[in-house]
């Protein structure tokens, strides 16, 4: 299907109340936006609202001042209502220089709300952004209600009394601007202080600086003349379950998964990874938590990386490595010996834009294929995919169960947009987790290394130390009946059977397939997996409440897939796969149950808009009428 | 836990597999030797891992009745390090060739070298490429002839020794396939050391490159082709042990001296600029050196990955806790 943008109707900036708002900073990539968004979404979480956020940041680290490639921003969608995406279009947008402006004014909605600091719209900056005339002089920005300040001024005002120098003080800019629209929203800053003070505990003076910057920000929104239509904007709360909630990114929901997965087996955990964008994160979040069994290893390549995770699991630990799209093609052949050996092994994939280097930074779901079909030789393994920050969570934990129960290597999908993305997350109680201790083989009797579990066709795991069960496998292949080196056609056939078997009967200690937003059969199923989680549920919610007959299926299983899956798919009259590759997943289904599944495809590097996805299903739907 | 061992023999080292090398092969003494070797180590048996990569020599694990890997192409070092990170009591050797440790492992080589993790490295080096049917290696001869360089081969080849010395290698020694003794002393040496040992071992080819080493293999003319360092000992070498080697000190060269010599060096295992020196010398002008040719005591990756566990495990971790560290709400 093409990809079409449909406008949601639902900015209300004329109320004093409004249900739901999606706030965009944007500055240069050392303006401190992400600091500023993060605090913000602390206390819009505090406040009760439900929230996405979704930072959106370049590769550079530092680029050139004022550059539109530098554009650093950081969305958050917050409301009285569930909100499982970072919003379609903006309604307040805070463009820290001219750069930011262009590079976001787009997505603005009408009468949305615009903050600039005038300050940085000189000469300079308006050109490297490729102004020709001031965009706050000519009119341009008339459909909206901008409230220009020239912040790098009031900042300094703030700060004067301590003596920074106006270097040090313009950096204050971020949390003068937090100041302002923490009061926009009637946040509380109690938070952001209390961070202010831990973070620069050493340098009180830059402690105390930023917290009179911020409360001179908020400060200037109580007492300042604002322009007519600018004023407290006040979101319900939410109507959220009882209990005890943190904000959570996918990237830390992913590691403590892993740390709560090595729990509940039992087991040590070997993390070996070698750094790449925007996997690495996992790394350094999983390397402050040793105080748990498990241990991590800066590898000197990717290939090293998954070698030295294998080795881990030979050994009797569990081995877990991690990288994004190029990285993985590296770890191929790792990924088949784990395969071969029968070792447990869990890949995560925190996939971004490709081929090659593509967009490090930004978001894709290009990696499908190759998780499923990219190793040589007949290489099953099972692949899981998690559809929201929280979500991370629970498929490590599943991702470890897997391996170890089955002895596979295990691919997790992630991707950029998850990894970096946070939403409020109830705390789980681990005592609701069910363990699934790992049993290392022990017995010397009769001892083969072909032993396997007749349920599960797992192979048994003795690990080194063990006395009595000395013995050797390898990537050559193995015997079924001795695990010994084996070149016999016939036990060939039987081990690429026995591999394929048992990848297959996975499907059999999987949940079935359900369907996750309206009914189970009728007019169209919207079926996605991964990140488009969020935005597809919104659009399939916002057309149900048309009185349109879609439903939404997620799949978090895509190898092996859920046994009712194509049973459930083939009652409905039509299928829609959104996707963010050029038709991965909706290949899968046509091929596997001969299913006419319609593709929407979105490849821009940026996740699905909820529009685009309502656009698709009124397009479905428009031939048939669409009403159930 | 000694007292409690069972005597070990070189019979329980021997696994039930066909040894599958072709006829002469230089691996079938290192595997008896090694064989031979393993029960004076007094160590548990379900202790030793033996890991390898892709080769002829790679095979070697198949044949010790221990714990044994055999990996993929290059990467036994990096699947070591593994093995040794999750369970540090295994005593870890890396079985490897002149094409799996330098052509497509060197990187791993390196890196392994560089951290210091405590195992012991065997490179077969036959210089040559033989499962594959006798392409040249990294460490083949410049004008070597063989299927894929028929016309013999253009790229200088590497000395093992030296680039180990280069990545921050703590112990390199050199010895020779058929020389039981030799191959014993150096490989115990390794073995005792705490770190990284890396030991070349020079392996005749029967099929694709036989004779290379005859010189130093040759007992009738060996004595003339190369020399064994002993540490504190003179460096000398010849059938009456007539010839020395000494440092000039103006060229800052080795050259030969009579054995008489007062110039002559006494071999010192920690000086790291003779070692490479000695590392590097080669015939015609040179004899080719044997023993331990540099040693040092450097932390190793492992015990330090050890201490930092201990460390930062003083107070074990709670997920319950992790769950609700840093900033929480609740909502009623």
């Amino acid at each position: 299907m093409e990809l079409a943008e449909e406008n949601l109707d639902e900015h209300h900036l004329d109320e004093k109340e409004v249900v739901d708002v999606v706030v965009r900073f944007a500055g240069d990539s050392g303006d401190g936006m992400q600091l500023t968004g993060t605090n913000f979404t602390e206390a819009t979480a505090l406040y009760g609202n439900d929230l996405s956020t979704f930072p959106d940041f370049p590769a550079e680290i530092r680029a050139p001042i004022g550059a539109t490639f530098g554009v650093s921003a950081f969305q958050i969608y917050f409301g009285a209502e569930d909100v499982t995406t970072a919003g379609d279009a903006l309604d307040v947008l805070v463009a820290m220089n001219p750069a930011a402006l262009t590079t976001n004014v787009g997505n603005l909605v009408e009468g949305g709300l615009l903050i600039v600091d005038s300050g940085a719209f000189t000469a300079k900056n308006l050109s490297k952004a490729k102004y020709q005339v001031n965009p706050l002089e000519d009119g341009s920005l008339e459909k909206f209600r901008v409230l220009e300040i020239d912040i790098t001024k009031q900042v300094l005002a703030a700060v004067a009394e301590f003596n920074l120098g106006h270097k040090t003080g313009v950096r204050s800019k971020n949390m003068w601007t937090l100041g302002l629209v923490l009061w926009l929203f009637d946040r509380d800053r109690a938070g952001t202080i209390e961070r202010l003070k831990t973070k620069f505990a050493s340098k009180p003076e830059i402690a105390s600086a930023n917290i009179a910057a911020l409360n001179a920000g908020h400060a200037y929104g109580e007492t300042a003349e604002l322009p007519a239509g600018i004023h407290v904007y006040k979101v319900p709360k939410a109507k959220v379950a009882p209990g005890t909630y943190r904000n959570m990114t996918g990237t830390n929901a992913l590691a403590w998964g892993l740390i709560a997965g090595s729990e509940l087996a039992n087991i040590d955990l070997l993390f070996a990874s070698y750094p790449i964008t925007p996997a690495s994160n996992l790394l350094h979040e999983l390397v402050r938590h040793r105080e748990f069994n498990i241990n991590t290893f800066q590898a000197e390549d990717e290939i090293a990386a998954v070698c030295a995770a294998i080795g881990a699991s030979f050994a009797g630990s569990l081995g877990v490595t991690s990288s994004a799209g190029p990285g993985i093609a590296l770890k191929a052949e790792g990924i088949a010996l784990a395969c071969a050996t029968e070792l447990p092994l869990v890949v995560v994939n925190t996939q971004r834009g490709g081929p090659s280097t593509g967009l490090p930074t930004k978001t894709e779901q290009s990696d499908l294929n190759m998780a499923l079909y990219g190793r040589h030789g007949d290489t099953p393994m099972p692949v899981i995919a998690s559809s929201s920050p929280v979500d991370c969570f629970d498929v490590a934990i599943e991702a470890v169960r897997l391996a170890t129960k089955y002895m596979t290597p295990v691919m997790l999908l992630s991707d950029g947009y998850l990894a970096n993305a946070a939403e409020p997350w109830k705390i789980p109680d681990m005592s609701e987790f069910e363990p699934f201790p790992v049993e290392h083989y022990t017995k010397a009797e009769d001892f083969k290394p072909s032993i396997r579990n007749s349920e599960t066709l797992a192979r048994v795991w003795p690990k080194p130390g063990t006395a009595g069960l000395e013995h050797r496998i390898g990537g050559i292949e193995r015997s079924f009946d001795t695990g010994d080196i084996s070149y016999d056609p016939a036990n060939h056939q039987k081990m690429t059977d026995l591999r394929q078997a048992k990848i297959a009967s996975i499907a059999n200690d999987i949940p079935l397939q359900e369907v996750c937003l309206g009914n189970d059969s009728g007019k169209l199923a919207v079926v996605g997996w991964g990140s488009t989680f969020g935005a597809i549920h919104q659009a399939v919610k916002r057309a149900r409440a048309e009185g349109l007959d879609a439903s939404h299926i997620h799949v978090r299983y895509l190898s092996p897939l859920p046994r009712n899956l194509g049973e459930l798919l083939k009652r409905f009259d039509s299928i829609l796969v959104p996707e963010m590759n050029t038709g991965q997943f909706v290949n899968l289904i046509r091929s596997e149950y001969l299913i006419d599944a319609q593709a929407l495809n979105k490849v821009a590097g940026q996740p699905f808009k909820i529009g685009e996805i309502l656009a698709a299903i009124h397009a479905n739907l428009a031939d048939t009428g669409g009403k159930s | 836990m000694n007292q409690a061992l069972p005597k070990l023999t070189v019979k329980d080292y021997a696994s039930d597999q066909e040894v599958r090398w072709c006829p002469g092969c230089g691996d079938y003494a290192i595997l008896k030797t090694i064989q031979k070797l393993m029960p004076t180590f007094e160590q548990p048996k379900e202790n030793q891992v033996f890991i390898s990569g892709i080769g002829c020599s790679s095979r070697f694990p198949y044949y010790m009745n221990t714990f044994g890997f055999h990996t993929i192409h290059g990467r036994a070092p990096a699947i070591a390090t593994g093995v040794k990170l999750a369970n540090p009591e295994l005593d870890v050797w890396v079985i490897t060739g002149d094409g799996d440790g330098f052509s497509i492992g060197g990187n791993h080589m390196l890196h392994v070298l560089r951290r210091n993790v405590d195992l012991q490295i065997l490179l077969f080096n036959n210089e040559i490429y033989g499962l594959t049917k006798g392409q040249y290696s990294p460490t083949s001869q410049t004008g070597t002839r063989s299927p894929s360089s028929p016309t013999g081969s253009i790229d200088l080849p590497l000395s093992p020794c030296e680039v180990a010395l280069g990545s921050g290698g703590t112990f390199i020694a050199r010895t020779i396939d058929t020389e039981a003794k030799h191959l014993s002393a150096v490989v115990t040496r390794g073995h005792d050391h705490r770190g990284a040992s890396f030991i070349e071992i020079l392996q005749n080819c029967p099929i694709y490159n036989d004779g290379i080493f005859d010189q130093v293999k040759d007992k009738k003319i060996a004595a003339d082709f190369k020399v064994e360092l002993v540490h504190g000992e003179p460096v000398v070498f010849g059938k009456e042990r007539e010839q020395g080697i000494s440092l000039n000190h103006d060229t800052l060269k080795l050259e030969l001296v009579d054995a008489t010599s007062d110039d002559v060096l006494i071999h010192d295992e920690t000086n790291k600029i003779l070692a490479t020196m000695l590392a590097t010398m080669k015939g015609p002008d040179f004899p080719v050196a044997v023993g331990v040719i540099y040693r040092e005591d450097k932390s190793s990756y492992v015990d330090d990955s050890q201490q930092q566990l201990i460390s930062v495990r003083a107070a074990k971790g709670s997920m319950q806790e992790l769950l609700h560290s840093g900033h929480t709400w609740h909502v009623e």
